[in-house]
């Protein structure tokens, strides 16, 4: 003890923002395209057609019982077999690219069950108020009902990035670079390994804390008044 | 206008509608009343279709509502309705909740649906709250816009959900104003409520329901003359007590 040598960090701060960007940039893919899916999958499971149901609930409980790193590891080893066979081109993806899809479709199962709960709170009557209107179910549901739910779901939804944003992590097994990857391959390099993960968890502290006050703002914004 | 022609429902085995017929003509007032549990909510929601039934017809200007090949959606965009707990959105100002189905349902263009909308606020005294949100307005006017809000429809007829149910009772006569008034500009209503005051000065018939079946159909001066049914008499006999 008594040695830190925290000149690491700065010899190798590119390598790390390059990793943290990514993680951001998978963060962020994975938000928005598993709110789109999400929302999909919740208004199926939803639906009054029983294979509509059938089919999100099999989608959504297929992955939320299998653990995050073996999808990692699946997708990364599947899916250009699968290319390959649907196109009869050898497609590489690379661990990066497979990343995006993987967690955008992990992510959806998730957001699914937090959207379809944020529907199943907007009471009854606020659909069948837009029915009554004439709205069909489509108008139904983007005027009335998501804007609702989707308020009342902002904090859940974003708790729920930030454990996204903190698992991206995860992409160490396939050997994709974000930004604990970066540290983790300077530690093996420099035998560091103290001072490096050390600036990491702060890192990741100071981020995901700052979202978590961003949630509580927003909470406050755009609070409907009941 | 309305014809609801021998509608039975059930929710699994138990039934809850039986054998129910019933017709209001154009510019006619028709109040249904009866004990809760009788099924007058369940039978005024099959008007628009917002319960299905299994059993017979309801026929709504020549339209069958229960027929797979009409367009709902158009359908409802005609017949006003007005719930128990208002239902007003509670994510759009006052001004929304009374333009947004004028234009994506209507296709009016926002000037003309908020001209109408504020017109219809005017009309029910509320003009000055046009910005703010319906939290933020009492439950009587709640309602009073809830009314407005179907009124910019131009509906052909207007239903009512026990619209003065959930209000405290101070506030239950700005919105019986509102109706009455609309009764007596020749609107076709069916409403079904308690308030038998508002059915002695505006209803021409009176229906009567208990256990899901249609019990007694009178003009307004016969169902409270004398009334046919022991079941009928007795219900009355409770509520006009007081």
């Amino acid at each position: 003890m008594g040695d830190f040598d925290f000149s690491i960090i700065a010899a190798n701060w590119r390598f790390l923002a390059e990793g943290l960007r990514y993680t951001v940039q998978v963060t962020l893919t994975a938000m928005v395209g598993g709110i789109l899916l999400g929302t999909l999958l919740a208004l199926m499971r939803l639906a009054s057609l029983w294979p509509l149901r059938w089919l999100a609930a099999a989608y959504i409980n297929f992955f939320r019982s299998v653990p995050l790193v073996q999808v990692i590891l699946a997708v990364y080893l599947i899916l250009p077999l699968l290319l390959q066979f649907l196109t009869g081109r050898l497609i590489p993806i690379g661990a990066d690219n497979s990343a995006y899809f993987t967690f955008t479709i992990f992510e959806a199962a998730y957001y699914a069950e937090i959207i379809r709960s944020g529907i199943q709170s907007i009471p009854r009557g606020q659909a069948a108020a837009g029915y009554a209107l004439g709205f069909t179910y489509s108008q139904t549901m983007r005027l009335v009902v998501l804007p609702q739910a989707f308020r009342n779901m902002l904090p859940v939804l974003l708790t729920q990035t930030i454990v996204l944003f903190q698992d991206v992590s995860l992409v160490y097994a396939i050997g994709a670079t974000d930004f604990f990857g970066a540290a983790d391959k300077i530690t093996q390099r420099d035998l560091r390994p103290v001072e490096m993960y050390t600036t990491v968890a702060v890192v990741y502290f100071v981020l995901c804390f700052a979202l978590s006050r961003l949630v509580k703002y927003l909470q406050s914004r755009i609070a409907i008044i009941r | 206008m309305i014809a609801i022609n021998n509608v039975s429902k059930w929710y699994g085995d138990f039934q809850v509608l039986t054998d129910c017929t019933t017709r209001v003509a154009k510019g006619e007032v028709v109040v249904v009343c009866g004990p809760s549990g009788s099924g007058k909510s369940t039978l005024i929601k099959c008007v628009n279709a917002l319960e299905p039934f299994q059993k017979g017809s309801v026929v709504v200007n020549g339209i069958a509502v229960e027929d797979t090949k009409t367009n709902l959606p158009r359908l409802r965009a005609q017949v006003g309705m007005v719930f128990q707990h208002f239902e007003l959105f509670p994510h759009m100002t006052i001004t929304q909740n009374l333009t947004v189905a004028q234009i994506k349902v209507l296709g009016r263009g926002k000037e003309e649906a908020l001209d109408k909308g504020l017109k219809l606020l005017d009309r029910v005294g509320l003009k000055s709250q046009a910005d703010k949100f319906p939290g933020q307005l009492s439950g009587g006017q709640q309602q009073r816009v809830a009314i407005a809000r179907a009124l910019a429809m131009d509906p052909i007829c207007m239903l009512f959900d026990e619209p003065t149910s959930a209000l405290d009772p101070e506030m239950i006569n700005e919105v019986l104003d509102v109706m009455v008034q609309l009764a007596r500009e020749g609107m076709t209503m069916m409403c079904v409520t308690h308030e038998m005051g508002f059915a002695r000065k505006v209803a021409h018939r009176v229906i009567f329901m208990d256990q899901g079946a249609i019990v007694e159909d009178a003009t307004k001066d016969d169902f409270f003359g004398k009334p046919h049914s022991e079941r009928a008499q007795n219900f009355l006999a409770k509520i006009l007590q007081h």
